[in-house]
């Protein structure tokens, strides 16, 4: 059924669709002509498009919102006439304006700037087919991967390109610091919510009832990022629930037949943000949207970003993947109107959507050769010879490929050829200096202190390892294996498989794991290498084999920074933290902490240095509550469970057995 | 259009309406009209069903055997027999309707098989000890195959299929008992339950949900008792307007008899040609006038229920009592598992003054929707107010008779013209409500303007009479038009449900685009036709009826498909708030959702009293349980 096809979408066999270029039919027409072409896309069973007031009026007069109203004015005092006018004013705030006239200025700009930017942006047509349809069936939510302030607009434009509805985008509220570009996206469909609103009943209802309303009536797609928000790291982040529980409720409601969920994978050669994700990562604060600050990053219309690759995935019947999940006739001794907190089977149903949609993602994300070269850089930062790093791209490729990668490996072209041009592309990240390649160390004027020297390394590293985390999803179940069968130190397949649900539950914070996969994943991962002859399973054991040794050791390679950085975590938590240590202080004090063991020689990594990581592993502590959080007046303290850390510090280290024991304990 | 009819004419239309519905078509014997207090066997028969049944009835499909449809040599529909309204007419839109709509041909005959084959009719197995008892008490018995295959079935799909099939029956009852009385019926079940005899009561026969199904796992001698003969109405009370009947009477019968002294009972299911007080009792029918006149669990005043365990009725006939839970409600809905119903007291009416139709169309089922919950919560629901969808608008059309006069074409067309063109109503969308209103005429027409007033505020235009009429013939002939069907590799069933307002809309929506999906998904080649109307308005719901038919050529088991279809479509309507059923009932076909439905505490406390009532299981159909 749906989770088949869900899962069959990971079959090596798997077939994938080709690509068209949309950018050379602009470079070859007029784009004048092709903003203003006529524009006339199919919509829902054949609804007539809602003006934005229209709608705007629909959703103030719904019942759900007018229970709410009624609720917050009971509980408030004041008259529900004032509430009225203050949902309308919050609704005002967000709702999009979706003109057709700002379309085409963007039509027309972005035809512009892409071509400047970008050799190619290449779009599954047969995907935009699979949409056609299912747009004109059901409602339809898009969920594409967000890497880039580019990708809203980005999707817009390819379905405006295609004659498709253009989409409603849930935008954050940030873009509307910048005036004027915030009223511009809001005429191209955004709209925009806020990003906590947790106790706000009122703004909880009209924004659910606002997408609700677009939703069941089939007006437009919604689009939303599951992720939440850029990935700076380019590794899928883990989903939010939020907008996604509200776009699945109408279904268990009955209030429509069913909602198509498309996963959307944006691939960038080259992100725009690249170094700027880097320094954020690194604690330099991210720059405030601001027009200004835009106009500036006019810079970068000089570079050559190569190509981007945007893939339309399978649209996935909520229907089907519910079946026999949840009972719908739960949802029928309630009044549909009043609103309710999700029940547990819905949530879970809802969560294990969610990834399984981030998974999806990661599937159909095309990854270009340098993703490859990059890993490799990262495991040999003293530099490779040329030839060598080519031959062994070469054979990663040959295992990225047997593990079912979306490569897009240039035909016919000899590998040398293909190394070369990667680094051409890179050559901010990576150089060749007498036959050999190493990674780029920007050199800043005047005298450098040894800080900054290892902060501009951090840079580089960074910014070149959100090239290996794009295929991370690819090696991550066999690589977790690897590492899982390096620190049980035994071939026993059940002290292995301990040992993999322990390093599956630490890092679930850091990659998309489905819950409750474990053993799903263990299978898949023993699979992989034994399809790939990297290990042989005789009974109860798993063995590595003589070929298994460089695969296997790549793959531990792969893994190190993320068990470095926990350890590192870890160890600052047990050795360095202070009692009362605040939620507000730790990520600062890690990072010197881990900044003092870089200088002092005795740590190498500095992927450590990423808030990214310590944000993930301070998670991944707290879920197994190794660290407990305390609110005391307006400060979250950190509680550290000393033996708990140190514990789960041995098992990573390889220090202690993972055993049943210690898990419960934990 | 109110303002247009003067009240001879409603008049007559009220009266043929009485005729094709309760009319009662064959010459009657004698009429000696006194309806008195009768005596067990004291005089003869008066009923419509003999006890052969297959006499007058069709053995393998629906109703009498001299009416049905066919397509005559031009490929005109029409309806044979003199019974109805429609009868020996030629309905000239049937045939276009019927091919593009199931995409199926007049060319292409699926005949069924003539006559029942005997050979496939397993041999009785009879009790000999019961048989010999029974033969002292000059209760007549059959146990010819004709009459045990008869009484093997309902009118489900399958087993209407089956028998057009020819195809070889599993169970079948071992022999037939027609009790005359009450007293018969003591006798039976005292002997059944001495000779550990498996009793199956059967009524009308109109059962759709397997009810009348032997269980294949039935080892012991099954009997079937058709209550066809108690069909007397045994006094009538005219102080407290109450009438004593026999529960074998059918629908027909018993309005007609109670006309002849100016009284109605005003429960009109739409099998109430066929189906019998005891069958209304026993799986809790609903009429299509409730409004006015309530359901049965409204109507029935007193009951008399004869059980393994002795006789339960009640003391008095108070009209409301509290006196713990009613055990009329153990009765009512126990579908056979208890018990045989053999007499019933029930509310009667003084027959209407005056009746009228009407109609109304809406731009859209939103709009009609919206329209009739507006006149629930007015409660001012006439008599009868009904939903049709637009497919069903369109079938409706389709039975329209050959139009005589060019006059009557023209004013058509005219209506037609005003409708789609000038108030641009979508003829693909459209939809009709029909109405029949009842009382003193007075009020008749002012309860009309009332309900048109509110139609109008959801854009609804009165549309006439007649089209509110053939709305109600479409109801009374479908299960004939279902025979057509099958004879061109069409199949066709009907369901129901009754759900909250709110979600009306969204369940007619959601099991229709179901059934569309299961059926592409099964193989089905063709576009099904799936039809609704809200058939019944509540206070705080909805009766909604689904018709549901496709051309299964090139189905290797249409019936399976069907079956798997129609469960799907049920899961739908559960998932989607809608009840198990309003009022056809559970029968086997819908008993795994029972626990589902009423929890399975709820089964606990019905099985407690089947073990209480019957330990031994003699009424052992198996229905609901």
């Amino acid at each position: 059924m749906a989770s088949k096809t869900l899962y069959s979408q990971r079959d090596p066999m798997l077939k994938r669709d080709g690509f068209e270029d949309i950018l050379e039919e602009r470079r070859n027409s007029s784009d004048l002509k092709y903003a203003l072409r006529c524009y006339a896309p199919v919509l829902y069973k054949g609804v007539t498009p809602c003006k934005a007031n229209m709608l705007k009026n629909i959703v103030l007069q719904s019942d759900q919102l007018h229970y709410v109203i009624n609720q917050v004015s009971q509980e408030s005092g004041e008259a529900p006439d004032i509430i009225q006018e203050e949902a309308s004013v919050i609704l005002e705030e967000m709702a999009h304006r979706l003109q057709i006239s700002t379309v085409r200025f963007f039509a027309f700009a972005l035809s512009k700037a892409f071509k400047t930017l970008f050799q190619h942006v290449c779009v599954n047509e047969e995907g935009i087919q699979r949409l056609q349809q299912a747009i004109q069936e059901h409602p339809v939510v898009l969920l594409p991967s967000h890497r880039s302030y580019m990708d809203f607009l980005l999707m817009s434009y390819i379905l405006y390109t295609y004659d498709l509805a253009l989409p409603v985008i849930a935008a954050g509220m940030d873009f509307m610091g910048m005036k004027f570009v915030g009223e511009m996206l809001r005429m191209s469909g955004a709209f925009f919510i806020r990003r906590s609103f947790g106790g706000d009943k009122l703004y909880w209802a009209v924004f659910s009832e606002y997408v609700k309303t677009m939703l069941r009536n089939g007006f437009a797609p919604i689009e939303f990022f599951l992720e939440g928000t850029r990935s700076r790291t380019c590794k899928s982040l883990t989903p939010k629930l939020g907008l996604l529980n509200i776009v699945i409720e109408p279904f268990f409601k009955g209030e429509v037949f069913d909602v198509n969920l498309v996963p959307v994978s944006i691939s960038y050669e080259r992100i725009l943000e690249e170094s700027l994700y880097a320094r954020e990562l690194l604690g330099v604060p991210k720059p405030k949207e601001s027009t200004s600050g835009l106009l500036k990053a006019r810079r970068i219309l000089s570079e050559d970003y190569g190509s981007i690759h945007v893939y339309f995935g399978q649209p996935v019947s909520v229907r089907s993947l519910a079946q026999g999940k949840v009972n719908r006739s739960k949802y029928n001794l309630f009044p549909r109107h009043i609103p309710r907190k999700p029940m547990e089977e819905t949530q879970s149903f809802v969560n294990d959507t969610a990834y399984r949609i981030v998974r999806l993602q990661e599937d159909n994300m095309v990854l270009k050769p340098w993703v490859l070269m990059a890993s490799l850089l990262l495991q040999n930062l003293e530099g490779l010879e040329l030839s060598v790093l080519t031959e062994q791209t070469l054979w990663l490729r040959g295992l990225a490929l047997s593990y079912a990668a979306f490569l897009d490996w240039p035909d016919h072209a000899p590998t040398a050829k293909v190394v070369s041009s990667s680094l051409a592309l890179h050559r901010g990240l990576a150089c060749v200096s007498g036959g050999r390649v190493s990674l780029v160390v920007g050199e800043p004027l005047g005298p450098v202190t040894p800080e900054e020297a290892l902060f501009n390394r951090a840079v580089s590293v960074l910014s070149c390892a959100s090239y290996r985390n794009q295929v991370l999803h690819v090696f991550l179940r066999p690589a977790m294996l690897a590492v899982a069968m390096h620190t049980a130190a035994s071939s026993r397949k059940n002290e292995v498989y301990n040992c993999f649900s322990f390093l599956w539950d630490v890092f679930s914070n850091d990659f998309i794991l489905c819950p409750g996969d474990t053993v799903q994943d263990f299978e898949e991962a023993c699979y992989l290498l034994v399809k790939t002859g990297a290990v042989q399973m005789p009974q109860q054991d798993i063995e590595m084999t003589d070929r298994g040794q460089p695969i296997l050791s790549f793959f531990n390679g792969l893994l190190e920074p993320f068990l470095q950085g926990y350890q590192v975590v870890c160890r600052y938590l047990c050795e360095e933290a202070s009692e009362g240590l605040t939620e507000k202080q730790y990520i600062p004090a890690v990072r010197s902490f881990a900044v003092k063991l870089i200088l002092a020689g005795n740590l190498r990594c500095y992927e450590v240095l990423s808030s990214d990581m310590q944000k993930n592993a301070l998670a991944a502590l707290l879920r197994m509550d190794a660290v407990r959080k305390v609110k005391v007046a307006d400060q979250v303290t950190l509680i550290v469970n000393k033996m708990a850390v140190n514990s789960i510090d041995d098992i990573l280290g390889g220090k202690l057995p993972t055993q049943k024991a210690v898990l419960a304990r934990l | 259009m109110a303002s247009n009819s003067n009240s001879s004419e409603s008049q007559r239309i009220a009266q043929q309406r009485l005729r094709i519905i309760a009319g009662h078509l064959q010459k009657q014997k004698d009429d000696d009209s006194g309806i008195i207090a009768t005596e067990c066997k004291a005089e003869a028969n008066k009923g419509t069903v003999p006890r052969k049944r297959q006499e007058i009835m069709k053995w393998n499909g629906w109703g009498y055997s001299d009416s049905k449809f066919l397509f005559n040599k031009k490929g005109h529909a029409e309806f044979t027999g003199k019974r109805y309204r429609l009868s020996g007419m030629v309905l000239p839109s049937l045939q276009d309707w019927f091919e593009n709509t199931f995409g199926a041909s007049v060319n292409h005959k699926s005949p069924a098989t003539p006559t029942l084959n005997a050979s496939a009719v397993p041999p009785a197995s009879l009790n000999e000890a019961f048989v010999e008892d029974l033969k002292t008490t000059g209760i007549p018995f059959s146990h010819e195959a004709e009459d045990r295959v008869f009484r093997a079935h309902g009118h489900c799909l399958h087993e209407i299929f089956a028998l057009r099939e020819g195809k070889k029956f599993e169970r079948v009852p071992d022999m037939v008992v027609w009790p005359n009385c009450h007293n018969d019926v003591v006798k039976i079940v005292e002997l059944a339950c001495k000779h550990n005899v498996c009793l199956i009561p059967y009524g009308g026969g109109t059962s759709v949900t397997s009810a009348l199904e032997c269980p294949p796992e039935e080892t012991r001698c099954i009997v079937s008792l058709d209550t066809s003969q108690m069909n007397r109405i045994l006094w009538i009370d005219e102080k407290n307007l109450v009438a004593h009947v026999e529960a074998g009477i059918i629908g027909q019968d018993l309005e007609r008899l109670l006309n002849e002294s100016g009284y109605c009972t005003g429960h009109e299911p739409d099998s109430m040609e066929f189906s019998s007080l005891g069958g209304w009792v026993a799986t809790r029918a609903s009429g299509m006038k409730k409004n006015v006149y309530g359901n049965i669990e409204d109507l029935v005043i007193h009951i008399k229920v004869v059980t393994p365990r002795g006789v339960i009725e009640k003391s008095c006939q108070g009209p409301r009592m509290s006196t713990g839970p009613d055990i009329h409600h153990f009765i009512l809905g126990s579908e056979g598992t208890l018990g045989v119903v053999t007499e019933v007291t029930m509310k009667i009416r003084p027959i209407p003054e005056y009746q009228k139709y009407g109609s109304v169309v809406f731009p859209n089922f939103e709009a009609g929707v919206a329209c009739l919950r507006e006149v629930a919560k007015q409660r001012c629901a006439p008599a009868s107010i009904r939903l049709m969808d637009n497919e069903q608008f369109q079938f409706g059309h389709a039975l329209k008779p050959q139009v005589s006069s060019i006059f009557t074409n023209f004013v058509e067309g005219l209506k037609k013209f005003y409708i789609t063109k000038f108030k641009g109503f979508d003829p693909h969308q459209l939809v009709v409500a029909t109405l029949l209103f009842e009382g003193d005429r007075e009020r008749v027409l002012q309860h009309e303007k009332q309900v048109y007033d509110i139609a109008a505020t959801f854009g609804g235009l009165a549309a006439g009479e007649d089209n509110g009429q053939r709305g109600y013939i479409l109801t009374f002939v479908i299960a004939y038009l279902r025979d057509l069907g099958m004879d061109y590799y069409v199949v066709a069933e009907s369901f129901e449900t009754s759900v909250p307002w709110d979600r009306v809309l969204d369940l007619c929506r959601n099991v229709k685009e179901r059934i569309n999906r299961e059926c592409k998904e099964r193989g089905v080649q063709f576009q099904p036709l799936t039809s609704c109307r809200v058939t019944q308005t509540y206070d705080a719901g909805a009766c909604v009826y689904f018709y549901f038919a496709f051309n299964y050529r090139g189905l290797a088991d249409p019936v399976h498909t069907y079956e798997q279809v129609e469960h799907a479509a049920r899961e739908e309507i559960l998932a989607n708030g809608g009840s198990l059923s309003h009022h056809h009932g559970v029968g086997k076909l819908r008993k795994e959702w029972m626990k589902e439905s009423i929890s399975s505490l709820g089964v606990g406390m019905l099985q407690s009293v089947k073990d209480y009532v019957d330990p031994d299981n003699i009424f052992g159909n198996r229905n609901l349980l």
